[in-house]
């Protein structure tokens, strides 16, 4: 099980990594979502997948009877999962703006904020790359 | 159990800003409730943070479990003597933004929005502090930057979009990494607490796998931190943030990458992998002079200022990278002086723009004639943070290069002296420019009086106080810097207050 997931794992981040070079935002967000669920993946089975019953403890045993699952790394991927969903959601938003600003999604012509003509050893031309809002 | 007083003292950073953010943003629309949330939670805090430092300098590293849950199960909050003082700083930063920010057109128009925001980035950086626990670090880091994408497109400019695209791109694929060697160090050693991490190290059988973790650490961390070739986010966007966010932003935001390398590598990896120092060596050499260089070439003060933040981030590598007692410390004190005077020249470079009415160098000039005392306000922190005796900034770079000459790291502790020259360079241009120069034609000529004149100089002086205070009385600050370089180097009181007695 845990080869299986190994497996899987770096299957999504050879995927995440080709989408997030892509020059288009959406597919750069989709790389996002596939990294964090690689990222959860690598957590599942970083705590071994020992069993697939409830962690429950039975009623009068102190510890947890074999063939349960380790609850750890669920709440952890629980609280992963959370919040890449807000930051996911942000960051859509936010291509969403740029797109309404900008009327592109190609990063490689997003330049507003460093333009090309940047870093300049002419203050003349310096201070006109810096004008342009 | 009853709750002691260091419980209260742990809980306290985190809680006052929790409630803060939660009141502000129930009170969204109603200015003036909000202005008065933020400025008692940011007073509370000062006096909790430096009732914590008291603390843990009477009594050395305190911990407490959250719910009552013995560690290493529980969540643990710690500090020691490096996180309080960061956690007291926080709050120093977060009552003078909040004052100068109330002098801000930008963020007075959209202030419903920045009291809530302000509060919860200061409560990630301050959980982040007093984290004893790795996945906490993780969950901090991430309040701490869901508020920071909600501060940086604060206003809503297209240039603040176009920074924030690549900032929260940048910075996810960062946090994502940083995850991974979470769940990657829990399946090592068992257990997410950090001291017991600690103690579980260097019994992985595994030690290959042990390193994979440390440079992945090492990655996220230093991608947070900014360090070269990783900084790339940073002047991109901090030049676009309103000034009251982007002063906190420089600030605390990349030193909190920094504390967690000294605190992952100082406690979890001490021995050190061989191949860490020369990373370490080759990361911190490339961070200064990049910084350096690119602060050179610009024009507009908030990307000089921005590459500076890199360059400086660069001599607290040093002092990781060197790693004994006494590089640690230089370490510590310039994270310290760093935040104070980087967070400062952002305020100022704000008061310069109000005055001068441009960022850019070239369209400004003769500030000196008009407001000499914003040319001395200007001067206290950029000369400290050159590193000029007698302020704090030498004291700093003195014990980094000193730790450096002692250990034998000659080429290291020269390139650190090279780029103080560099810093230099580029504070004196802004001088000459800004000040010195007549004022070209056109230039937007504004005077800042009356009520505004005090919002916005007034926390200015206050810290080039504090810069100034460290730089004359340094002794009680370098002797603090040293025993928190000794408790960082030592860890076994770090790992005995968190675990207690166990056997």
């Amino acid at each position: 099980m845990e080869t299986l997931l190994a497996l899987l794992f770096g299957l999504l981040l050879a995927a995440a990594c080709y989408m997030l070079l892509a020059r288009s935002l959406p597919r750069v967000i989709l790389g996002l979502m596939l990294l964090g669920n690689a990222a959860n993946l690598s957590i599942i089975a970083a705590g071994r997948v020992a069993g697939t019953a409830p962690p429950l403890v039975e009623r009068g045993a102190q510890a947890l009877a074999a063939g349960g699952s380790n609850p750890l790394p669920q709440a952890l991927v629980l609280t992963a999962i959370v919040i890449s969903f807000a930051l996911t959601a942000f960051v859509m938003v936010l291509a969403w703006a740029t797109w309404r600003a900008e009327g592109t999604l190609d990063p490689e012509t997003l330049r507003r904020a460093e333009p090309p003509a940047l870093p300049s050893t002419d203050k003349e031309a310096a201070a006109e790359a810096e004008a342009r809002p | 159990m009853i709750a002691s007083r260091a419980d209260w003292l742990l809980a306290l950073p985190v809680l006052v800003p929790l409630i803060a953010c939660a009141l502000s943003a129930a009170l969204r629309g109603r200015a003036r409730a909000q202005r008065l949330v933020t400025g008692s939670a940011a007073a509370v805090m000062l006096l909790a943070a430096g009732a914590l430092v008291a603390e843990v300098v009477r009594r050395g590293v305190i911990a407490t479990q959250m719910g009552d849950w013995a560690a290493p199960f529980g969540i643990t909050l710690v500090a020691d003597l490096f996180s309080s003082a960061m956690v007291a700083i926080t709050a120093l930063i977060y009552a003078v933004t909040a004052v100068q920010a109330h002098a801000d057109p930008g963020v007075r128009a959209e202030e419903g929005l920045w009291h809530p925001l302000l509060a919860a980035l200061v409560l990630g950086v301050a959980g982040a502090f007093l984290a004893g626990d790795l996945f906490n670090l993780y969950v901090w880091f991430e309040v701490m930057l869901i508020a920071s994408f909600g501060l940086l497109v604060l206003g809503g400019g297209r240039a603040q979009l176009d920074a924030a695209v690549k900032y929260a791109v940048l910075n996810l694929v960062a946090t994502t990494v940083f995850l991974i060697a979470v769940g990657l160090a829990y399946g090592l050693t068992g257990t997410l607490n950090l001291a017991d991490m600690a103690r579980r190290m260097p019994e992985v059988p595994n030690q290959g796998a042990a390193a994979a973790v440390a440079f992945l650490l090492l990655a996220a961390f230093g991608a947070k931190a900014a360090v070269f070739p990783l900084f790339f986010w940073l002047p991109a966007s901090y030049h676009t943030a309103a000034a009251p966010v982007a002063a906190i932003f420089a600030g605390l935001l990349t030193k909190v990458g920094v504390y967690a390398m000294i605190r992952a590598v100082t406690l979890v990896f001490p021995a050190g992998q061989d191949w860490m120092a020369p990373l370490l060596w080759a990361v911190a050499a490339g961070t200064m002079v990049v910084g350096a260089l690119g602060a050179a070439a610009h024009w507009d003060i908030r990307r000089i200022l921005s590459f500076l933040i890199i360059s400086q981030i660069g001599y607290m590598i040093v002092g990781l990278a060197i790693a004994t007692p006494l590089a640690i410390a230089g370490a510590v004190l310039s994270i310290v002086h760093h935040i104070i005077v980087k967070a400062n020249l952002f305020l100022v470079a704000g008061a310069i723009r109000r005055a001068g009415g441009s960022f850019s160098l070239a369209q400004m000039g003769g500030l000196w004639r008009r407001d000499p005392w914003l040319g001395i306000l200007f001067a206290v922190p950029a000369l400290s943070h050159a590193g000029l005796p007698p302020l704090s900034g030498f004291w700093a770079k003195f014990l980094v290069v000193k730790a450096g000459f002692e250990a034998g790291w000659y080429v290291l502790a020269g390139v650190a002296l090279a780029t103080g020259i560099l810093t230099l360079y580029s504070m004196l241009r802004i001088w000459i420019e800004a000040f010195w120069k007549e004022p070209p034609e056109g230039a937007a000529i504004v005077a800042l009086a009356g009520r505004e004149r005090w919002l916005v100089l007034g926390p200015v002086a206050a810290l080039a106080l504090v810069t100034l205070g460290i730089g004359l009385w340094a002794e009680p600050f370098a002797a603090f810097a040293l025993a928190a370089g000794e408790q960082l180097a030592g860890r076994d009181a770090y790992i005995a207050a968190v675990l207690g007695a166990r056997p």
